[in-house]
């Protein structure tokens, strides 16, 4: 995992931002049991609540693939979850997406977004490009949060529509929000 | 081109799950999902049509959620193969309540009978033994797969991996449902959950 500057936002005095919390909050408030994730630096600080929460089970992933079937299990058991990932994972996941048509599930993923936003690394941005329009042919709705102040809503809109009418939703969470990763040697 | 001695696959299901009680059992794409059938429709039967390599995930979800049933996953070499990755994340996991049994036929039999990588050189019972799942072995016995399947009801001593090499002859398919909201609604509903 890698630090990240500051967003360019109205937190810039805060060491930490508070719309992790927010996200944390609004997935306690939905019963969500298990959260797969790739680590990313931008949800570093949800998985650390995540992981020091008894009513949820962090699942670590070597691929972001086994994130959409561990949730498609967790509805067939009768639990929720959230997908974390990075947008280049979202590529990883193409064929198992068929899952959220198949089984119509409460699918809900929360993607950090990289490639965009004063990007450093040019190899993310193919990917980065192409996160939401892979997530539309997939029959995923998308919704997408690059200010701190609009995390809230946007998390509990695409939480209400994901698990109270099965609706499969992605998250987009801007570069912008998290701020570009900084390279120093 | 079978060879002498390997077991029959649909003998092999049909002796894991003649005591299952109230096992879920998820089938990966392929023919274990029609050996799955064959050994009698249930309605916690979880059948796949797709999602390549999900099979060990999606047990691993349902192993989560209810940690008090046996959750069982009997799926194929290719299938197995595409998700190995998913043995890393059990093993991390290390859910009490899962097994895992790859039927090994050493083919893709489903697309015409390439060999797959088990043919050769990937040993699954030591991969699964290096991912964490410390209960992994080999059964190539009909007494074997007799005397294993009663610990599958165990739910405080898994994970556990078995791998068993069969005979790659094609099967007459027995064909399961296919409509994957009907597939998971039943299973919810066996399990005391309502629809949407």
């Amino acid at each position: 995992m890698h630090a990240r500057t500051e967003a360019a936002s109205e937190t810039t005095s805060e060491t930490t931002p508070s719309w992790p919390e927010d996200i944390f909050n609004i997935l306690q408030r939905f019963d969500v049991a298990q959260v797969p994730y790739v680590p990313d630096a931008g949800h570093s600080q949800l998985i650390e609540r995540v992981l020091g929460a008894s009513s949820m089970r962090a699942v670590p992933l070597t691929t972001e693939e086994e994130g959409v079937a561990l949730l498609a299990g967790a509805w067939a058991g009768g639990q929720r979850g959230v997908l974390l990932m990075q947008s280049s994972g979202v590529g990883n996941c193409v064929n198992m997406l068929s899952l959220t048509q198949i089984f119509r599930f409460p699918f809900l993923t929360l993607v950090t977004m990289r490639g965009e936003w004063g990007e450093f690394n040019p190899w993310q941005v193919p990917m980065g490009s192409s996160t939401a329009g892979v997530f539309e042919l997939s029959g995923i709705k998308v919704l997408r949060a690059a200010h701190p102040n609009e995390v809230r809503e946007v998390v509990e809109a695409a939480a209400g529509q994901a698990y109270e009418a099965c609706t499969p939703t992605a998250v987009l969470l801007s570069q912008r929000l998290i701020g570009a990763k900084v390279f120093t040697k | 081109m079978s060879k002498a001695n390997l077991l029959d696959r649909r003998r092999v299901v049909s002796g894991l799950l003649a005591e299952r009680n109230n096992a879920i059992v998820v089938g990966g794409l392929g023919a274990s999902t029609y050996d799955i059938a064959a050994a009698g429709d249930h309605d916690r039967n979880f059948y796949l049509w797709g999602a390549m390599g999900g099979a060990v995930m999606i047990g691993l979800g349902i192993a989560l959620a209810q940690p008090k049933l046996p959750v069982v996953v009997i799926t194929g070499d290719g299938e197995m193969l595409m998700g190995m990755g998913s043995l890393a994340t059990v093993g991390l996991q290390k859910p009490k309540n899962l097994t895992i049994v790859v039927l090994d036929n050493e083919v893709y039999g489903e697309t015409g009978g390439q060999a797959s990588h088990t043919a050769a050189t990937v040993d699954l019972v030591s991969l699964a033994r290096a991912c964490g799942i410390a209960d992994s072995r080999a059964m190539a016995t009909i007494a074997e797969i007799e005397a294993f399947a009663p610990g599958m009801q165990d739910v405080q001593a898994g994970p556990r991996f078995a791998s068993v090499k069969i005979d790659s002859a094609n099967l007459e398919r027995v064909l399961s449902s296919r409509d994957g909201t009907f597939i998971v609604n039943r299973i919810r509903g066996a399990l005391g959950f309502s629809p949407m």
